[in-house]
């Protein structure tokens, strides 16, 4: 069986240390911040895992199952990749409105 | 496809050729600086690309001919195991989501022009930031090859290419001209001249693959009918499969996610990133870039229209432009074979310009010149420039067109190798400088020896790019093998290094350089988006 992803290495799998230093007395790992996380893992888990989808049925339009159903991941994955950035981009927003309330210089 | 010249193809691509070399030119007038002789201007467009020009610029220096003729012909020659390119593109977006904004970041705050440049800084290692030089040298150069071959592979179709009994000097006459003109308008207008062409050739291509995937099935008969005839050719061929069998799996995924790790470590896909504006732009980037993964998907598909429409080449190269002429009207062919010539172009412009930088800054003025002035430098550059790009034509010329293939091959497996300490360093200073130089070195010398090993029916070494995976025993690409040694080697040879407390550089780099943005202290703010376009 294919666990394919279980070996892959990502090094750069997301904590987003980006802010740390930006936000002192601000949590690192918060619910947000999973949610983008998983947002972008996701397309790796999918389509990594051949096995769960090397298959010709069912057929879209006489497509095989193969090939649109990873054409479909292209919209997926745009779906997700977008949802991370508005998440991301009202994080850093938030995070430097509370530091700068907080007067933490940044 | 050997009865004679189409003229009319031939007439359709020779106007897209003559109007993409007046804009390349025009090119150095488009937002021009007030100091033009630094490599910021010539090797980096002024860092001045908003989104579009961004999304443009990229779209058209990643995909480039090659793919367009290399994917499909992948597709029509093995079946599902050429689709591998449509997970990978899929992938590269979240990746690059992650890393791509630091290095912007850091770039930007320091004045750095390649990932050398980088390198060198945060590890305050010259010789690791050599390594990385000289493997995105070696890994571009017969990247730029291929663009001639994909060239190659369209004037052979409309006719102008030569038989094999014409004269050598009438053979390569037009991949000369066209050669000479992309050299000379990248040397005059630097990064300008793709960025600008990059819109035609996009365009041109939405086209064609939109009308393809539409026009051609409806002649064929319909999906049904394209790829009943796909699988009955891979059944009697006893080769290749609509769906990968289940040994193959392991060689599908490992070929997407080692090829997305490595597109953006090649210099030519940072020389775009950095010549953006901003952070934002960068990752604006990633959420619309996809479209050119759909595209390359439907363009794959073409691979099992060619097998459907009957087209029998022994090169798989000339599978998709012979399906052009097959069922084209003639001047529509002409444009289909426009865009993978121009699309030829961009790519081969950028690549030469990224290889220019390295050499410049990581050779030239770290190692010949450290005194060099930016003037001296942006004059090295657009020499060296030219220079790679001979190299390649002489390269394509006089070789086998099997070799450059197979050096792009093993450009793939070597590019992957700066991935530690490129993208572990925009994260984390822990890497020890040397541990990451022998874990590179290891991951060089294992990836090049392995697919040396590898055997084809054609080809006795150099055969393919995946190999047994030591250990796990399943087939995988190479490239992603060696990097995972590469990645043990590094991390136990760090920890190893720290033990003894051997010397580690100097970080010239801080904590914020990472999230800096346009605008910021220390960093250029938004270029002055004064002239517009100044024809």
């Amino acid at each position: 069986m294919p666990e394919v992803t279980e070996e892959s290495d990502l090094p750069e799998v997301p904590e987003a240390p980006e802010v740390r230093q930006l936000a002192a007395g601000q949590p690192v790992v918060t619910p947000v911040r999973v949610v983008i996380g998983f947002c972008l893992f996701a397309p790796f888990v999918a389509l990594l895992w051949v096995g769960s989808y090397a298959k010709v049925d069912p057929a879209f339009i006489g497509i095989p199952f193969f090939y649109w159903y990873q054409m479909l991941w292209v919209f997926v994955s745009t779906a997700l990749t977008m949802t991370a950035y508005q998440l991301w981009q009202r994080d850093q927003r938030a995070r430097k409105a509370a530091a700068l309330d907080g007067g933490v210089s940044a | 496809m050997k009865d004679g010249v189409n003229g009319v193809a031939l007439a359709v691509f020779i106007i897209f050729f003559v109007a993409v070399t007046v804009i390349g030119f025009l090119a150095s007038r488009w937002r021009r600086a007030e100091n033009e002789h630094s490599l910021d201007e010539w090797g980096l467009g002024g860092r001045s690309f908003g989104t579009w020009v961004t999304w443009f610029l990229l779209g058209g220096d990643l995909y480039t001919a090659y793919t367009f003729v290399a994917v499909p012909a992948a597709v029509y020659a093995a079946g599902a195991a050429g689709f591998f390119a449509v997970p990978y593109t899929i992938l590269v977006y979240p990746l690059i989501f992650l890393f791509l904004p630091r290095l912007w970041s850091v770039s930007h705050k320091h004045g750095y022009v390649t990932t050398s440049d980088f390198v060198r800084g945060r590890f305050g290692s010259k010789g690791l930031s050599l390594a990385v030089a000289v493997t995105g040298i070696l890994a571009t150069m017969p990247y730029i090859a291929l663009q001639l071959v994909g060239i190659q592979a369209v004037l052979d179709v409309m006719g102008v290419g030569g038989g094999e009994n014409t004269n050598w000097f009438v053979k390569d006459l037009p991949l000369l001209i066209a050669f000479g003109v992309l050299a000379a308008y990248t040397y005059s207008s630097g990064l300008r001249a793709p960025a600008l062409i990059a819109f035609v050739k996009d365009t041109l291509i939405y086209i064609v693959i939109a009308v393809a995937i539409i026009y051609i099935p409806v002649k064929l008969g319909g999906f049904d009918e394209i790829f009943g005839a796909a699988s009955e050719k891979y059944t009697a061929a006893k080769a290749g499969g609509l769906v990968p069998a289940e040994a193959g799996q392991w060689t599908y995924a490992t070929l997407a996610l080692g090829s997305a790790l490595a597109l953006f470590m090649y210099p030519h896909s940072i020389t775009a990133t950095l010549s953006s504006r901003s952070r934002d732009v960068i990752r604006r980037n990633t959420t619309i870039l996809p479209l050119y993964s759909l595209m390359l998907g439907l363009l794959a598909l073409l691979g099992f229209m060619a097998i459907a429409a009957g087209v029998d080449v022994t090169n798989p190269q000339l599978a998709i432009p012979q399906l052009f002429e097959d069922m084209f009207p003639s001047w529509f062919a002409g444009v289909a074979f426009a865009a993978i010539g121009i699309g030829a172009l961009v790519p081969a412009a950028i690549m030469s310009i990224a290889a220019a930088n390295l050499f410049t800054r990581n050779i030239y003025k770290d190692f010949l010149r450290p005194d060099a002035t930016p003037a001296q430098e942006t004059k090295v550059s657009k020499l060296v420039s030219l220079l790679v790009k001979v190299g390649a034509l002489v390269f394509v010329l006089t070789m086998d067109k099997t070799v450059a293939i197979n050096f792009q091959l093993l450009g793939g497996i070597w590019i992957l190798q700066t991935f530690p300490a490129l993208v572990g360093g925009l994260f984390t200073r822990w890497f020890h400088r040397w541990a990451l130089l022998i874990g590179w070195a290891t991951g060089m010398l294992y990836g090049t020896l392995a697919a040396y090993g590898v055997a084809s029916p054609t080809q006795k070494h150099f055969g393919g790019s995946s190999k047994e995976i030591p250990g796990i025993g399943e087939i995988g690409y190479i490239g992603l093998t060696a990097f995972v040694l590469n990645l043990v080697v590094t991390v136990v040879l760090t920890f190893a290094l720290k033990a003894v407390n051997a010397a580690d550089g100097v970080d010239e780099t801080v904590a914020s350089d990472y999230t800096a943005d346009a605008g910021d202290s220390g960093v250029a703010p938004v270029a002055p988006a004064s002239a517009g376009v100044s024809h």
